[in-house]
């Protein structure tokens, strides 16, 4: 890659989100839109400036939660993944049941897990865990049951057990599209947790968006949508970065070329 | 015409008294209503002989290696290995494919180091040994030409040295029966010429026994012992070649009138075969 095209692709996001910003700021200043219905970002940044403690201890909040749901479920993920992609007659069991349960709208689910736990922090975590656990197990299933039946053919003929073969060629194999799951999970798990903050809690950036809006405070409901992106954005670049630190053989292509 | 390969017809190939694997009138069905893969198929082969399976693609040559290494049962009839029947994955054996299957993970030498993780008593005797296992991998890696390759990753390795050390893992923990499938067919034709010197190098010094699978018969005529042709599926064995070529062989007998008769011959039968 020559230089100046290594420049361009290092600033294009940089660029892409100023200029996102620039022209949110100058439609709503042109068309002279109310405050009420779309606030400016400059609005929506000092709104986040004069409430900057509430939003503090609220991100807090909705951060624990949904790592605490991530957690759960990149463990549950990579136990049920590696069970599906590692034996045929757990995969056909379970399928149906794993895209059944993908399909139902998660926050049909937050009514029951209220009743069970009450308001609160626990129905955060567990909507946000079973949000993202999906593509996780897809993801490492998939990473596993694709191996090359040749090289099961060259372990199984040296007495390797079922155990060694995922051991020393499953998981690592599997890594890269454990990665790929992370990130798409830890974005996923956010929706999880402000969507039952929403509409369960006293606490938390879901919670503080739906008070802002009840009295009408449309800036302060904009900056917590601010908030929650860069939170989003944040958490994806670190998987990315543990991505691109323990998979490097995976991503060479893209380098390379 | 100079009989080079001496033909002996299927029906009265007497077994070899020093029999290493049997196959005893096989057949295979991989599944219920599928037609047979392989019909009645026999053979014998000596401990330390190098055979050549060669046919049309879908015959059951990879099927044929998969039942000797015990990945699959017969459907009828009997696998004996050193005198005893093949009842799972025999683990005398090492394998090697047209694809190099190398981890892109592991470096060169830990690729080659990888059967020795896995099979018993190395497995266990790995902390203490490592030490002297890696030299033994190393010597292996420069008598295939990739000294000084040793820390480089497989995806920094070109197709032919990937399968230098392909074949590097399929001995380092000195298999007696060596099964490659097609193992050069990617390779450009230099490459694939250079690695039969290669195979023929270890085998000569080691005696292990080979089974080759091959379409490409001048290589089944440059490295073989006994030749086998088999029919379209269902597979069966039609022919079987002594090549009794002298070894080493070396590429300049590749021109001599009597390899070329052996190729010629062979040709011959893998146009009938396919017209049929
Ligand atoms: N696992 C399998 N299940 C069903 N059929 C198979 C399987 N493996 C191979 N076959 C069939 O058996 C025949 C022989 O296959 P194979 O031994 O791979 O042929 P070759 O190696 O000679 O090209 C082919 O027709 C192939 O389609
Ligand atoms: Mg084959």
């Amino acid at each position: 890659m020559s230089r100046s095209r290594f420049n361009a692709v290092h600033h294009a996001p940089w660029v892409a989100s100023v200029g996102l910003f620039v022209i949110w700021e100058l439609g709503v200043r042109v068309s002279g839109m109310p405050e009420y219905i779309l606030p400016s970002p400059s609005a929506a940044l000092a709104a986040a400036w004069t409430f900057r403690e509430a939003i503090w201890m609220h991100a807090e909040q909705t951060m624990i939660t949904t790592l605490g749901g991530f957690l759960i479920a990149v463990i549950f993920g990579v136990i049920l993944g590696a069970a599906v992609g590692s034996s045929r007659i757990i995969y056909s069991a379970l399928n149906p049941i794993l895209i059944g349960f993908n399909s139902v709208p998660k926050i049909a689910v937050v009514p029951i897990l209220v009743m069970w736990f009450g308001i609160g922090g626990i129905p955060a975590v567990l909507t946000a865990f079973l949000i993202s656990f999906f593509p996780i197990v897809a993801n490492v299933a998939t990473g596993l049951a694709t191996l090359e039946p040749e090289l099961q053919d060259v372990l199984r003929s040296l007495g390797a057990s079922r155990l060694d073969i995922l051991r020393k060629v499953g998981f690592p194999r599997s890594l890269p599209y454990f990665f790929t799951s992370l990130k798409v999970a830890v974005t996923l798990a956010f929706v999880g947790s402000v969507m039952s903050e929403t509409v369960a809690a006293n606490v938390g950036m879901g919670y503080l968006m739906m008070s802002a809006s009840s009295k009408f405070n449309v800036p302060l409901v904009f900056a917590g949508l601010l908030v929650i992106a860069v939170m989003g954005i944040v958490m994806y670049g670190i998987f990315s970065l543990l991505e691109n630190r323990w998979t490097k053989w995976a991503v060479r292509g893209a380098r390379s070329a | 015409m100079p009989q080079t390969g001496l033909k002996v017809s299927v029906m009265d190939s007497t077994p070899v008294t020093t029999a290493f694997v049997e196959i005893d009138k096989v057949r295979l069905r991989y599944l219920e209503g599928d037609g047979l893969a392989l019909e009645q198929t026999s053979m014998t082969i000596a401990k330390g002989e190098f055979i050549a399976v060669v046919g049309p693609s879908g015959c059951g040559k990879s099927t044929l290696l998969k039942l000797v290494s015990g990945l699959i049962r017969p459907t009828e009839g009997k696998v004996r290995v050193d005198r005893q029947e093949v009842a799972g994955p025999l683990k005398i054996v090492g394998m090697a494919f047209q694809n190099p299957t190398l981890l892109p993970w592991r470096t060169t030498l830990d690729n080659v180091l990888l059967p020795l993780e896995i099979v018993q008593p190395h497995r266990s005797n790995l902390r203490r040994q490592r030490k002297a296992f890696e030299e033994k991998a190393m010597a292996l890696l420069s008598s295939v030409g990739l000294a000084g390759c040793e820390k480089k990753f497989p995806w920094e390795l070109s197709g032919g040295m990937q399968q230098r050390a392909s074949l590097c893992r399929a001995l380092i923990h000195e298999p007696d029966l060596m099964m490659l499938d097609e193992p050069f067919a990617a390779l450009d034709a230099f490459t694939r010429e250079e690695l039969w010197d290669v195979l023929q190098g270890l085998w000569m010094t080691r005696r292990f026994t080979v089974l080759l699978v091959t379409h490409d018969l001048r290589e089944a005529a440059y490295l073989a012992d006994t030749i086998y042709v088999m029919s379209k599926r269902p597979g069966r064995i039609l022919v079987r070649y002594d090549n009794v070529l002298p070894r080493p062989r070396n590429q300049e007998m590749t021109f001599r009138q009597d390899f070329g008769d052996l190729v010629h011959e062979l040709k011959g039968h893998i146009r009938t075969v396919r017209a049929a």
